[in-house]
């Protein structure tokens, strides 16, 4: 007899289940060596909880009503849990707070699409560590664990979540043509985005500016290149990029300089963060295999207000990642 | 969700790194089969990639010496979203009705031009009636998502029927009030003796790419807008 499970989801066997546990177990030995410890948070959370850290709960799909009534959600991601976490039970820790988890995440999927319900997540979160240096630790931490996973081709790519919207401050944007363009460009649409730069009122560099900026990547020369675009008119974004100059530049005199892409097109849709945001990719896998970013304001909306950030990967992902590293090898 | 096993996996070292050389080329085009098929061919023999071979097998669907994999117009945001092409052509009315596909639109190639429209039978307005008389359309269409999405957004209720075949059927024999459809010509509309009553969009074909070879294969990505751009007139 056969009998099914949700969509997006599926049963692990014990072959593959068993290098998934080779893979975390090296993640996780680079997590606890680096002074991470590993936490466990519930599957279920108040929604009025999760709706503290991000209006939208994180995308957060799944609700059921406990037996008072009361709200249940599945967590979308594990971020959230943990700041509520670090409030409740480390209300006077000294910092910084270096934490590490292995989770399942749950995220609504189109019917048919292909995606996954349930994600297996490892990540990390420091906090108490202000920019720089606490993107430096985490993401340079994150690829020096990938590497222990059996990844050798995996790479980095860094921006500023926060780069495109000082940019439309600073010029004036007004408020319904800013949110229709951060729309295109969460959408990565960036035809609709030129289109609809065509129609405001601007100068022609100021234009050119905004359609250029989601279309610069590549190594520290793009830092640069933002700069000479953006004119000396534009203080707010420069310094943002100023930021991320120190943040590359910390993580390339390290072993990871060589698996650093400058992004300033890259934008996370997730509402916590603040400041610097990642993304993880592999040749061998058509998805970002992680993420993640800075989120100074989340604590202090749980009542302890520290500058955080962090990073996750998916290990399904990560785990095509290693079996075509493997393959070739 | 494993990505494509063609091409070198690092980018390459400087710009050209498209050209087609002696090489496989670096990145994997999906081009779709059907109407928009022979404009995109000759776009690409003008950026000197070899389409003779796509031109004389239509059904071979992968040419891996010019880097080309061909398919429905529909599929191509599938095969760009998982990695397995690098970039692909595609039509805007293709892109409007998967809008969750995590995929970069980064071109607006200008050919393939057409209107996604609302049409109904010459001569009357069942739409106007059944709105005013039963509070809700029904309309026909292969485009659901549009269609919902228009009707939704202009505030009124509509029932949408999903149809595989030869949309302009349905208003005819009484199934629907109204159809959504791509027309170009409106040859097909006269003939069936619909007249346009709404726009939507326009649309053409558009230029997108995979966002994981956005960042890897970036100038390969960059030289092939580039080169696209200068190859489409506006």
């Amino acid at each position: 007899m056969i009998h099914r499970t949700p969509a997006g989801t599926r049963d692990v066997l014990p072959d593959e289940m068993r290098e998934l546990r080779g893979l975390s177990s090296r993640l996780r030995a680079t997590f606890e060596e680096a002074g991470y410890g590993e936490v466990r948070t519930p599957s279920v959370e108040y929604e009025d909880v999760l709706r503290r850290g991000d209006e939208r709960s994180a995308g957060a799909g799944y609700r059921v009503f406990d037996e008072r009534g009361e709200v249940l959600v599945l967590r979308s991601d594990m971020t959230i849990p943990i700041a509520r976490m670090v409030a409740s039970r480390f209300p006077e820790a000294p910092t910084p707070l270096r934490l590490s988890y292995f989770a399942h995440a749950y995220r609504a999927v189109e019917p048919q699409s292909g995606r996954p319900r349930e994600v297996l997540q490892a990540g990390i979160e420091l906090i108490g560590v202000p920019a720089p240096d606490g993107e430096a630790e985490v993401v340079g931490l994150m690829l020096s664990g990938l590497e222990r996973a059996g990844l050798g081709r995996h790479r980095v790519a860094i921006g500023d979540g926060s780069l495109y919207r000082t940019l439309l401050d600073h010029l004036g944007v007004g408020l319904e043509p800013r949110t229709a363009l951060l729309e295109r460009l969460t959408r990565r649409d960036l035809v609709g985005l030129e289109t609809l730069l065509a129609r405001l009122d601007l100068d022609a560099s100021e234009r050119e500016a905004l359609a250029v900026l989601p279309t610069l990547r590549g190594g520290r020369e793009v830092i640069e290149t933002a700069r000479r675009a953006l004119g000396e008119g534009l203080a707010p974004a420069v310094e943002a990029l100023d930021r991320l100059t120190g943040c590359v530049e910390m993580l390339a005199g390290g072993h990871a300089a060589e698996r650093v892409i400058v992004d300033l097109g890259l934008v996370r849709d997730l509402g916590y963060y603040t400041g610097a945001v990642f993304e993880l990719y592999d040749p061998a896998v058509g998805f970002a295999i992680g993420g993640g970013g800075r989120y100074d304001e989340l604590l202090g909306r749980f009542g302890r207000a520290l500058p955080a950030c962090g990073i996750v990967v998916d290990l399904h992902r990560v785990h095509v990642a290693q079996a075509e590293e493997e393959r070739l090898a | 969700m494993t990505g494509s096993a063609h091409g070198p996996d690092e980018p390459p070292a400087g710009r050209g790194g498209a050209r087609l050389a002696a090489e496989r080329p670096e990145l994997v085009i999906a081009v779709p089969r059907g109407a928009l098929l022979g404009d995109t061919l000759d776009v690409l023999d003008r950026l000197g990639i070899d389409t003779a071979e796509v031109r004389e097998n239509d059904r071979r669907l992968l040419f891996a010496e010019a880097g080309i994999v061909t398919m429905r117009p529909s599929d191509v945001p599938t095969y760009v979203e998982h990695g397995a092409a690098d970039v692909g052509i595609t039509g805007k009315d293709v892109l409007l009705e998967q809008p969750d596909r995590e995929v970069y639109e980064l071109l607006d190639l200008h050919y393939g031009h057409c209107r996604m429209i609302v049409a109904q039978p010459e001569g009357a307005d069942p739409l106007e009636r059944s709105m005013r008389r039963l509070g809700a359309v029904r309309v026909a269409t292969k485009y659901p998502r549009i269609a919902r999405g228009h009707f939704a957004a202009t505030g009124r209720q509509a029932e949408i029927v999903e149809v595989k075949g030869s949309v302009e059927l349905a208003p005819l024999t009484g199934l629907v009030d109204a159809i959504v459809d791509l027309t170009a010509s409106g040859r097909t509309l006269a003939e069936n003796r619909l007249a346009e009553r709404e726009e939507i969009a326009v649309c053409t074909a558009r230029l997108i790419a995979n966002p994981v070879a956005h960042k890897l294969k970036a100038a390969a990505v960059d030289d092939l807008v580039a080169r696209l751009r200068a190859a489409v007139p506006r």
